[in-house]
C-alpha cells in the first residue's frame, strides 16, 4: 500500500488567480515543457476556478481552456496533465472535452461539506479512465471528523484520492495533522490522501509536510507559490525541504529555483507574498481567491481591502460566491454613510 | 368559478412546497392526486396529513387512478431524468398538460413574466431552474434597453435547501439555465453558476445577475429592472433588488474575452438580487424552493384561466 511521494504542481491552475487568468498560450506551453524536464510529476492546467471558469464572477481568462490545454499532453514526458473541475461550474461535458485533449487526470472540488454534489462528476471522470482526485475545499470550516466523512462519500463515488484543501490558507499545524488522521481513520488503504496549502499564515510548506508525515502523499505546490492569496506552498521550498529530509521525490531542485525566480515572479504584477491583504484572507478564513476581487472592490468603492475580507468570513462566504464581494462592499458603504448622516 | 384538478409527480422539498401553495392560495388549481415513489417520504405522509389523496408508485400508478380521468394538468417535480420518463407515459393522454418544474427542458421554456405568450397552446412546458427563474427576467430587463451580448448568473442556495434531485442535477441546472438566457433573456451567449452554501443559520437565497450589452442610457436600463422587478413579486412577494445596480464601462481597448463571443465591450450591469421565501413547507430562507413553485403555479394559473376562457 506504500504510495511514492507525488508532486503535483498547480503553478498554471492556481497560479492563474494571480494574474487574473491571463497566461498566454506561450507561457502555458514553455512552462509545462519546464515543469515536466524538472520531473514533477502531473501538471495541473485550467482557468483558477476550474474549467469552464472564465466569466465575470470569477474574471475572464485571456483564452479558453481548450487553447490552454491544446497541444500540452503531447510534449509531457513524465508528467500527467491533468485539470479541475468545480461541479456547479463546469460540467461533464467540460471534463469530456478536456479528457479528449489528453487531459489524464482531474481534480472534482466541492466545498467541504457538499461532496455529494461530486458524485456525478466522479463517477464520469472513472468512466472516462481517469485517475481522480476529491477535493474538499475551505477544509478549515469543518471539524476533522465531519470533514473525513465527506472524504469517506467522495472515494464511495470512486475518488482514488481525496485531499484535504486549505483554500484560505487558515489551517495551523495541529489541524492539518488532525484532518489527515481523520482521513487515513476512515479511507480504504488503497485510496491516497492529498494536500493543498495556501500559504497565508506562512504555514505552506510546513502543513505540507506535516501532512506528509501523517500519511498524505499527494503533495500540492507551485512555483513561487505562485497562487491565490499569499499563493500555494512554494514548490522549489518543498522540494528543498524534502532532499534535507530524505524524502525520495523526482524533482530537480535547481531547475525548479531558476524557474520560480527567472520565469514566475517576473509575470506578478502583484507580489504573491504575505502581506497586510494575503495575510487577512488566512485570518479571516476566507477562499484565497477572493483576494483581488476584493482588492478591486476596495479601490471602487474607497474601503480597505481587509474590512471586506472580515466581512465575508463573518457571513461565513464558501468559494464560488465572487459576486458577494461587491455586495459586502455597498454594505459597508451604505453602513458607513448612514453613521455619517447619525452623527 | 370550476377548479381544475392538478397532480403532483415528486415528493420531495420542490413538489412539497407547490402542493402547500395550491392548497392554500390557489382560486384556480384544485390538489387532486400527489405522487411519490417512496411510501416513507415525508411529502407523501405530509399529503396525507393534508387530506390530499396520494400514489407512491409513481406515473404508472397515478395513470390507473379514476382520478386520473378529471386531471388536466401535471406538475412534474421529479428529476430530468425521471421526467423524460413521466413525460413519455403522460403525453399519449391529449387533454392533459405537463408543467415540467425539472431542468429537463423537453417542452419550451416558460418565464412567467417574460414569455408566457408564446407557450400557451403547448402540452409541456418547463420552468427552467430557480435561478433562472430568479435571474432570467433581469437579463430580459436589459435586453429590453440594450443589446444584450452575454448573460452570467450566480444563485447562491442554502445547502439545506437542496435535496438530493438538485444535487443529483448540476449539471442540467447549469446547461439549461444558459440556453434558457439564451432563448428566454435575450442574451446572445448565456452562463450559469451555482453554488451551495452550508453557513447556519442558513443563507437567504441570493442571485446575482451580470450582463455585458451596448452601451446605452443607463438610467433606462435602471428602469426597465425595477419595473421587472415589480412585476415578479407579484408571484413571489419576497423577491427585491438587494443593492443599487451597478454599472462599469468595459472600454474597447480594454475588452473582455468571452469564451464562444471573443474579445468584447461594453457596459457591464450587475444586480444583486434576495429571494426569500413565503415559508410555505421550507423556511423562509429557501427562496430557491419558493421562486421555483411559485412560478409553476403562477403559470399553471394562467393556463387555468385560458382553459375556462375557451370552454366557456
Amino acid at each position: 500500500m506504500s504510495h511514492q511521494i507525488y508532486i503535483q504542481d498547480v503553478t498554471l491552475r492556481d497560479g492563474m488567480h494571480a494574474i487574473r487568468h491571463q497566461y498566454s498560450k506561450k507561457q502555458i506551453k514553455e512552462l509545462a515543457i519546464a515543469l515536466d524536464k524538472s520531473k514533477v510529476d502531473a501538471i495541473e492546467i485550467s482557468h483558477g476556478d476550474g474549467l469552464a471558469g472564465g466569466s465575470f464572477n470569477y474574471g475572464f481568462g485571456a483564452h479558453t481552456d481548450w487553447d490552454w490545454l491544446k497541444g500540452i499532453a503531447e510534449e509531457l514526458n513524465h508528467a500527467v496533465l491533468t485539470t479541475l473541475l468545480l461541479p456547479g461550474i463546469g460540467t461533464i461535458e467540460d471534463l469530456k472535452k478536456a479528457h479528449g485533449l489528453g487531459v489524464r487526470s482531474v481534480r472534482i472540488a466541492t466545498h467541504c461539506t457538499e461532496a455529494d454534489v461530486s458524485q456525478q462528476h466522479i463517477e464520469a471522470a472513472k468512466k472516462l479512465g481517469m485517475d481522480v482526485g476529491g477535493f474538499l475545499m475551505l477544509s478549515h470550516m469543518i471539524e476533522p471528523k465531519k470533514l473525513a466523512k465527506q472524504a469517506k462519500l467522495m472515494e464511495s463515488y470512486g475518488a482514488d484520492c481525496v485531499y484535504v484543501t486549505d483554500s484560505a490558507g487558515a489551517l495551523l499545524m495541529n489541524d492539518v495533522a488532525d484532518r489527515i488522521k481523520a482521513y487515513k481513520d476512515v479511507l480504504d488503504s488503497e485510496t491516497e490522501v492529498g494536500i493543498h496549502c495556501h500559504h497565508n499564515l506562512s504555514l505552506g510548506v510546513a502543513n505540507t509536510i506535516i501532512a506528509m508525515q501523517h500519511g498524505a502523499t499527494r503533495l500540492d505546490a507551485s512555483l513561487a507559490g505562485m497562487g491565490a492569496g499569499a499563493g500555494n506552498c512554494p514548490l522549489e521550498v518543498l522540494i528543498a525541504c524534502l532532499n534535507r529530509m530524505n524524502v525520495k521525490t523526482n524533482s530537480d531542485l535547481y531547475q525548479l529555483m531558476d524557474l520560480a525566480d527567472d520565469k514566475i515572479r517576473p509575470l506578478q504584477e502583484r507580489p504573491v507574498r504575505v502581506d497586510r491583504e494575503t495575510l487577512s484572507v488566512g485570518y479571516a478564513g476566507v477562499y484565497s481567491s477572493f483576494l483581488l476581487h476584493a482588492e478591486t472592490a476596495a479601490k471602487k468603492y474607497g474601503l480597505d481591502t481587509r474590512e471586506i475580507l472580515e466581512e465575508l468570513g463573518e457571513r461565513k462566504m464558501v468559494g464560488g460566491q465572487e459576486d458577494m464581494i461587491v455586495d459586502v462592499a455597498l454594505d459597508i458603504l451604505a453602513k458607513k454613510e448612514q453613521a455619517k448622516t447619525n452623527l | 368559478m370550476h377548479k381544475i384538478k392538478v397532480a403532483i409527480i415528486g415528493s420531495g422539498n420542490i413538489g412539497t412546497d407547490l402542493m402547500i401553495k395550491i392548497i392554500r392560495t390557489s382560486t384556480l388549481l384544485k390538489m387532486s392526486v400527489f405522487v411519490g415513489i417512496d411510501p416513507k417520504s415525508e411529502g407523501l405522509a405530509r399529503a396525507k396529513r393534508m387530506g390530499v389523496t396520494i400514489c407512491d408508485t409513481g406515473v404508472a400508478g397515478l395513470i390507473k387512478m379514476e382520478e386520473f380521468n378529471h386531471i388536466k394538468f401535471i406538475f412534474d417535480a421529479t428529476s430530468a431524468k425521471a421526467h423524460h420518463y413521466n413525460y413519455s407515459k403522460i403525453k399519449a393522454f391529449s387533454d392533459k398538460r405537463m408543467i415540467d418544474l425539472t431542468p429537463a427542458a423537453i417542452g419550451p421554456f416558460l418565464v412567467p413574466p417574460v414569455n408566457f405568450n408564446s407557450i400557451i397552446d403547448v402540452n409541456n412546458v418547463n420552468m427552467v431552474t430557480c435561478g433562472g427563474q430568479a435571474t432570467i427576467p433581469m437579463v430580459a430587463a436589459v435586453a429590453k434597453v440594450a443589446k444584450v451580448y452575454y448573460g452570467e448568473i450566480v444563485a447562491s442556495i442554502s445547502s439545506k435547501s437542496a435535496g438530493p434531485g438538485t444535487r443529483a442535477n448540476i449539471d442540467e441546472f447549469t446547461t439549461t439555465t444558459a440556453k434558457a438566457i439564451e432563448s428566454v433573456g435575450g442574451a446572445e451567449k448565456g452562463k450559469a453558476i451555482i453554488v451551495l452554501n452550508p453557513a447556519e443559520p442558513p443563507v437567504v437565497m441570493r442571485d446575482t445577475v451580470f450582463t455585458l450589452s451596448e452601451q446605452k442610457d443607463k438610467e433606462a436600463i435602471k428602469k426597465s429592472i425595477t419595473k421587472m422587478a415589480l412585476e415578479v413579486q407579484k408571484y413571489v412577494p419576497g423577491y427585491h433588488l438587494k443593492q443599487e445596480v451597478q454599472f462599469d464601462d468595459i472600454p474597447e481597448d480594454k475588452p473582455v474575452f468571452i469564451e464562444g463571443l471573443g474579445l468584447r465591450h461594453g457596459l457591464k450591469t450587475s444586480i444583486f438580487l434576495e429571494v426569500l421565501g413565503a415559508g410555505h413547507y421550507l423556511p423562509s430562507y429557501a427562496g430557491n424552493l419558493d421562486i421555483m413553485t411559485s412560478a409553476a403555479l403562477a403559470a399553471g394559473e394562467k393556463l387555468a384561466k385560458i382553459n375556462s376562457e375557451t370552454t366557456k
